[in-house]
């Protein structure tokens, strides 16, 4: 084969040197933060040790634990439940502030988009944090947490949805002579409400490992139990109240899953 | 139109009218039920949103001292460090669970130890693991770099495994056909066929990653976090709003950050 002979490559060589600077971009930020952090090189090696010497102070789970955990758990489902009911709520008019097609002008649509964003960026626990605040501590303020968090995530996505709509349809109903209250009813919910219902379930899915880690901050549920067995050193009973959160996700992960599956 | 005729139903998923009921009832139910166990009576949450109206103004305008401007920049540049950091560990633990995890790759038993622990790492909200984290190996980055770790692995792993297992296995069989070894097959096989959805989601989690890297310090493990939870412990409150505002706009850089990556390489 003769040396001048054109070599295919994948990319020419601007894309190559892109994607090189993009990984010394990434080593750079990698290797930075870590000096940031000064963490060192010895202290990530006792990792191993710790961690198995805790997980052997955990197991057995302490079984009798199990029935002081019962109440805590059923009052995280509830607030699941009302937080994504309040969410729902909350969403509907937001989500048709931030879709470009029901929105009525620009200042509306960027106060929906900026609802959206900032529900999103602030973490359940925050919210949980600023509503303890407000109505003081208790299952309560957690609900109103887990609201405020999913209005912004189901906002989004429904919002999304509204934008795909057919607007033939909405165009129909309002020529029909419908007030914008009939159109929302009749143009627009029944082509949204497979996934409204969707959305909800599957945020309704997300809630429930959200409404375990409320009690954290005084927000209610089983994490107020979690945070006791843990500040008391109590690790064969964390062990069991883990045991148990596991088993409500994955039944209502479960659970959720089917139900989507059904509307869909 | 006749009496006798057939009406147009709309269709539904529920099998009888009756069934329809029965469940819209028993939700309904659910959530009165829920209402009275959170004690969300219609005067309680009035006079939550009556205090909601003067809080207001406890809250704004946000306000930090030099001082504290800069504990927010040093703090929140520890959070970007952490989850920065964390990306790449929890990518590099991920990779091999994936393969594992993945059923056209891996043997049975291997298979189902590699989905319970993705399924483990994503039921416990990263706060939990959090707090374990912080009583194991102490307070600071580091419990905040483990905790991220171990959240990047059950999400990362379950993407990519995913993918793993829509990938064109006639090419695989090709590689393996011209006598490459197991490590050839994977490499010339399989890696080519993920690449770019794998260049994808380490950006996105990474952007994951710095909103959760925002609340660990809650509960001591590294990060703004702690700043924000002291400062709500003073009763600081519009210094809480700036650290807020801080958070959100981090947030949204890293977002930004993410997606303009994500759309290029894609």
């Amino acid at each position: 084969m003769a040396v001048d002979e054109p070599r295919w490559r994948r990319f020419d060589r601007r894309r190559r040197l892109g994607r090189f600077a993009l990984w010394v971009l990434g080593a750079v930020a990698v290797v930075g933060s870590w000096e940031f952090m000064e963490i060192g090189v010895t202290n990530p090696g006792t990792i191993p040790r710790e961690v198995t010497d805790l997980l052997t102070r955990m197991y057995p789970p302490d079984v009798a634990y199990t029935g002081r955990i019962v109440d805590p758990l059923i009052e995280t489902v509830q607030i699941a439940a009302l937080g994504t009911l309040g969410a729902l709520v909350l969403a509907v008019p937001v989500a048709l502030l931030a879709a470009e097609n029901t929105t009525p002008n620009a200042v509306t649509f960027w106060l929906g988009k900026l609802i959206v964003t900032v529900s999103r960026s602030v973490n359940t626990i925050i919210w949980a944090l600023i509503f303890v605040v407000m109505f003081g501590s208790g299952p309560l303020a957690g609900a109103v947490a887990i609201a405020f968090r999913s209005v912004g995530f189901l906002g989004k996505l429904l919002g999304e949805e509204i934008e795909e709509i057919d607007f033939g349809q909405v165009e129909a109903v309002r020529a029909a002579g419908a007030s914008p209250g009939q159109i929302l009813l009749y143009g627009i919910l029944p082509q949204v409400k497979p996934a409204l219902v969707g959305l909800s379930i599957y945020r309704w899915d997300i809630n429930i490992r959200d409404s375990t880690v409320l009690g954290f901050v005084g927000a209610g549920g089983i994490g107020v139990q979690l945070f006791r067995a843990v500040n008391a050193f109590a690790w064969q009973s964390v062990a069991t109240v883990l045991l148990v959160i596991l088993g409500v996700v994955v039944v209502t992960e479960s659970l959720s899953a089917y139900t989507r599956g059904l509307v869909r | 139109m006749a009496t006798g005729e057939r009406t147009w139903e709309r269709p539904s998923v529920f099998p009888r009218r009756e069934v329809k009921w029965a469940v819209y009832a028993s939700v309904v139910g659910f959530f009165l039920w829920s209402g009275l166990g959170v004690g969300a009576d219609p005067g309680r949450v009035a006079r939550g949103l009556a205090s909601a109206g003067s809080l207001l103004g406890d809250f704004f305008p946000p306000t930090a001292t030099p001082r504290q401007a800069q504990r927010i920049l040093d703090k929140m540049l520890e959070s970007v460090a952490m989850a920065t950091v964390a990306t790449l560990t929890g990518i590099v633990v991920s990779v091999p669970v994936a393969f594992m995890a993945a059923e056209n790759l891996s043997p049975r038993p291997l298979y189902a130890v590699n989905r319970g622990f993705i399924s483990v790492s994503r039921a416990f909200n990263a706060i939990i693991v959090a707090i374990i984290a912080v009583k194991a190996i102490g307070f600071g980055p580091l419990a905040g770099i483990l905790t991220i770790t171990f959240k990047t692995v059950g999400f990362f792993s379950k993407l990519l495994a995913e993918d793993l297992e829509d990938i064109d296995m006639g090419s695989v069989d090709a590689v393996r056909a011209a006598g490459a070894s197991s490590t050839q097959t994977l490499l010339y096989g399989v890696v080519p066929q993920i690449v770019p959805r794998f260049a994808g989601l380490s950006v996105y989690r990474w952007d994951i990653n710095i909103r959760t890297s925002t609340v660990v310090g809650i509960v001591g493990a590294g990060g703004i976090g702690s700043v924000l939870l002291t400062a709500f412990n003073r009763y600081d409150y519009q210094y809480v709003t700036a650290i807020l505002v801080a958070i959100v706009a981090v947030v949204l850089v890293a977002e930004g950050v993410s997606a303009v990556v994500r759309r290029r390489y894609q």
